[in-house]
C-alpha cells in the first residue's frame, strides 16, 4: 500500500534529531512537526522569519503579525527568535539549518529537482525553494513516486526546469525512501506492503537494490 | 519635517515626488507587514509604469493587487504570485512583466542594494532558469552565479513603533522584507502603528536605525489574514 500523507509525515519525523534546526515546506513536510518524538528538541524555521514555530493558534491567540511561510497564522514556542528575510536565508543559505524537507514535481538521479515550474501552465513562483535546496546539507524530497497515470517521478533527467542542481541526496516517496549516490537512486526502504518489483517498474531513473530491503516501520 | 524628525503630517506628503515609471522596493510578507496605507496612497495618486520588488504582489482587492485594479504596475520582482487572479490575467496577456527572483536572492539584493554592495555571488538559482546568462564562477569546488543589488527610487515600509527620529522596532514576522527594503530606497517612507517621543526607545532594541529613514507617518491598519488557521481548544 502507498503510504499516507500521515504515514509520510510520520517517516519524515524519524529523520529529526535531538537538537536539529529544520525547515519544514507546505504540505506534507509541515505535518511532521505533528509527530516530532516526546523528548526530542526541535526548532522549526520558518523562512519569512521565525525559528521556533510552534502549533496553529487558538481562536483567541490568533496574531496577524505571525504567521509560517505558508502565509498561516501559527504560534511561537518558548525560546523562538524573529529576524528580518535577509537574515533568515543567511541561515539557510549558510548552512546552519540542519535539515530541509520540501516537496518535488520531479528528482532525477544526478540530484537534481524540479519543483516550482511546469511549461505552459502558470508559474507563480519558486518563494524560497531555490534557496532551501541551495543552502541545506541535508534535504529530503516528500513526493509521490510516480503520476497517476504511472508516469515515473524519480528520472534519469528531470524534464521539468530546475530548482536545483545536484544538491538531493535523499527522496521519500509514497512508496519507497532512497538515496541518490553517484548517479544512481539506491533503494533503503519499502512502504508496507509494496513489493521492489513495483518499485523499479515505477522507478524510471537507475535504481540499486542491494540485499533484503525492508519496510518501513512506523 | 526638521532636522532629525522624520515625521510627515499626510500620506500625500509621504509619497510627494513619487512619479509615472518610477522603481519602488517594498516590505511585507503575503499580507503580513506591507505598508497597506501607502500602497492605498499611490492608487489614489494614480501613478503608473512602476516597476516593484515585493516577495508578493497582494491577492485581488487588498496590498499590491490593489494597484492592478488601474493597472499601475509595469513590472514586478517578486519570488511568488499565486492567489491573485488579476495578476495572472494582466501577466497572460502581456500588460504586466514579472522577475521571478529566489526569496532569499531577493533579500540580499535589497540589502546589498542599501549596503553599497553592487553584486553578490549565490549558489541559489545555479543551472536553473534564474541562472541563465547570468555570469558563473566557482569557489571551492562550488558553482555560484552573480546577482546584482536593488536600489528603488522610493521604499515603501511597514514597521511597529518608532520615535520621531525613526528609529523602528518590528512586530513578530511582521519584520520580514521591511528593514531591507527601507535601506534600499533612496526615499524610505515608513508607516507605523505608533509614534514615540524620542528618547522612549531603549537604543539596545531598536531594530533599525532612523539614518535609514527619510519620511515616517502614524496609520491605522486592517491587518488582514490570508489563511486564518486556528486549532481546537
Amino acid at each position: 500500500m502507498a503510504l499516507t500523507r500521515e504515514q509520510l509525515a510520520q517517516r519524515v519525523a524519524q529523520e529529526f534529531r535531538d537538537g536539529y534546526y529544520v525547515n519544514l515546506g507546505i504540505g506534507i513536510p509541515t505535518l511532521a512537526a505533528n509527530y516530532i518524538p516526546d523528548g526530542m528538541e526541535v526548532m522549526l524555521q520558518s523562512e519569512n522569519g521565525l525559528l521556533g514555530m510552534g502549533q496553529f493558534p487558538l481562536e483567541e491567540e490568533v496574531d496577524p503579525d505571525l504567521i509560517n511561510a505558508g502565509k498561516q497564522t501559527v504560534t511561537m514556542v518558548t525560546g523562538a527568535s524573529l529576524f528580518c528575510s535577509a537574515e533568515s536565508f543567511a541561515m539557510i543559505r549558510g548552512g546552519h539549518v540542519d535539515l530541509t524537507v520540501l516537496g518535488a514535481f520531479e528528482v532525477d538521479c544526478m540530484g537534481n529537482i524540479a519543483s516550482y515550474m511546469i511549461p505552459g501552465k502558470l508559474v507563480k513562483g519558486m518563494g524560497g525553494a531555490m534557496d532551501l535546496v541551495a543552502g541545506a546539507e541535508r534535504i529530503i524530497v516528500t513526493m509521490t513516486h510516480a503520476s497517476k497515470s504511472g508516469q515515473s517521478k524519480l528520472l534519469s533527467e528531470c524534464t521539468l526546469p530546475l530548482t536545483g542542481k545536484g544538491c538531493i541526496k535523499r527522496v521519500l516517496t509514497d512508496l519507497a525512501l532512497l538515496d541518490i549516490d553517484n548517479g544512481q537512486f539506491i533503494l533503503r526502504e519499502r512502504a508496507p506492503g509494496v513489493t521492489v518489483e513495483e518499485i523499479m517498474a515505477l522507478t524510471e531513473g537507475a535504481l540499486v537494490v542491494e540485499g533484503e530491503i525492508p519496510e518501513m516501520t512506523f | 519635517m526638521s532636522g532629525l524628525d522624520k515625521t510627515v503630517s499626510s500620506y500625500e506628503e509621504a509619497l510627494a515626488g513619487l512619479d509615472d515609471n518610477m522603481t519602488i522596493i517594498a516590505g511585507g510578507f503575503g499580507l503580513c507587514g506591507i505598508p497597506e496605507n501607502l500602497i492605498k496612497e499611490i492608487k489614489r495618486r494614480g501613478t503608473k509604469g512602476l516597476t516593484i520588488a515585493s516577495n508578493n504582489a497582494g491577492v485581488d482587492g487588498a496590498g499590491l493587487g490593489l494597484l492592478l485594479e488601474d493597472k499601475q504596475i509595469k513590472k514586478m520582482i517578486a519570488s511568488y504570485v499565486g492567489e491573485n487572479a488579476l495578476f495572472e490575467q494582466q501577466l497572460l496577456s502581456g500588460e504586466l512583466e514579472v522577475e521571478l527572483t529566489p526569496q532569499g536572492t531577493l533579500a540580499e539584493k535589497m540589502r546589498a542594494g542599501g549596503a553599497g554592495i553592487p553584486a553578490f555571488y549565490t549558489a541559489t538559482g545555479y543551472g536553473t532558469p534564474v541562472g541563465e546568462g547570468k555570469e558563473v564562477r566557482s569557489f571551492n569546488g562550488r558553482h555560484y552565479i552573480l546577482e546584482e543589488a536593488l536600489r528603488g527610487d522610493f521604499a515603501i515600509a511597514k514597521a511597529w513603533k518608532a520615535d520621531r527620529y525613526g528609529n523602528l522596532m518590528f512586530r513578530k514576522t511582521a519584520r520580514n522584507f521591511n528593514p531591507l527594503a527601507i535601506t534600499a530606497g533612496k526615499i524610505a517612507v515608513v508607516e507605523v502603528e505608533e509614534i514615540v517621543e524620542v528618547g522612549q526607545l531603549d537604543p539596545d532594541e531598536i531594530h533599525l536605525p532612523g539614518i535609514y529613514v527619510n519620511r515616517l507617518i502614524q496609520g491605522t491598519f486592517e491587518k488582514r489574514i490570508e489563511q486564518r488557521t486556528v486549532r481546537d481548544a
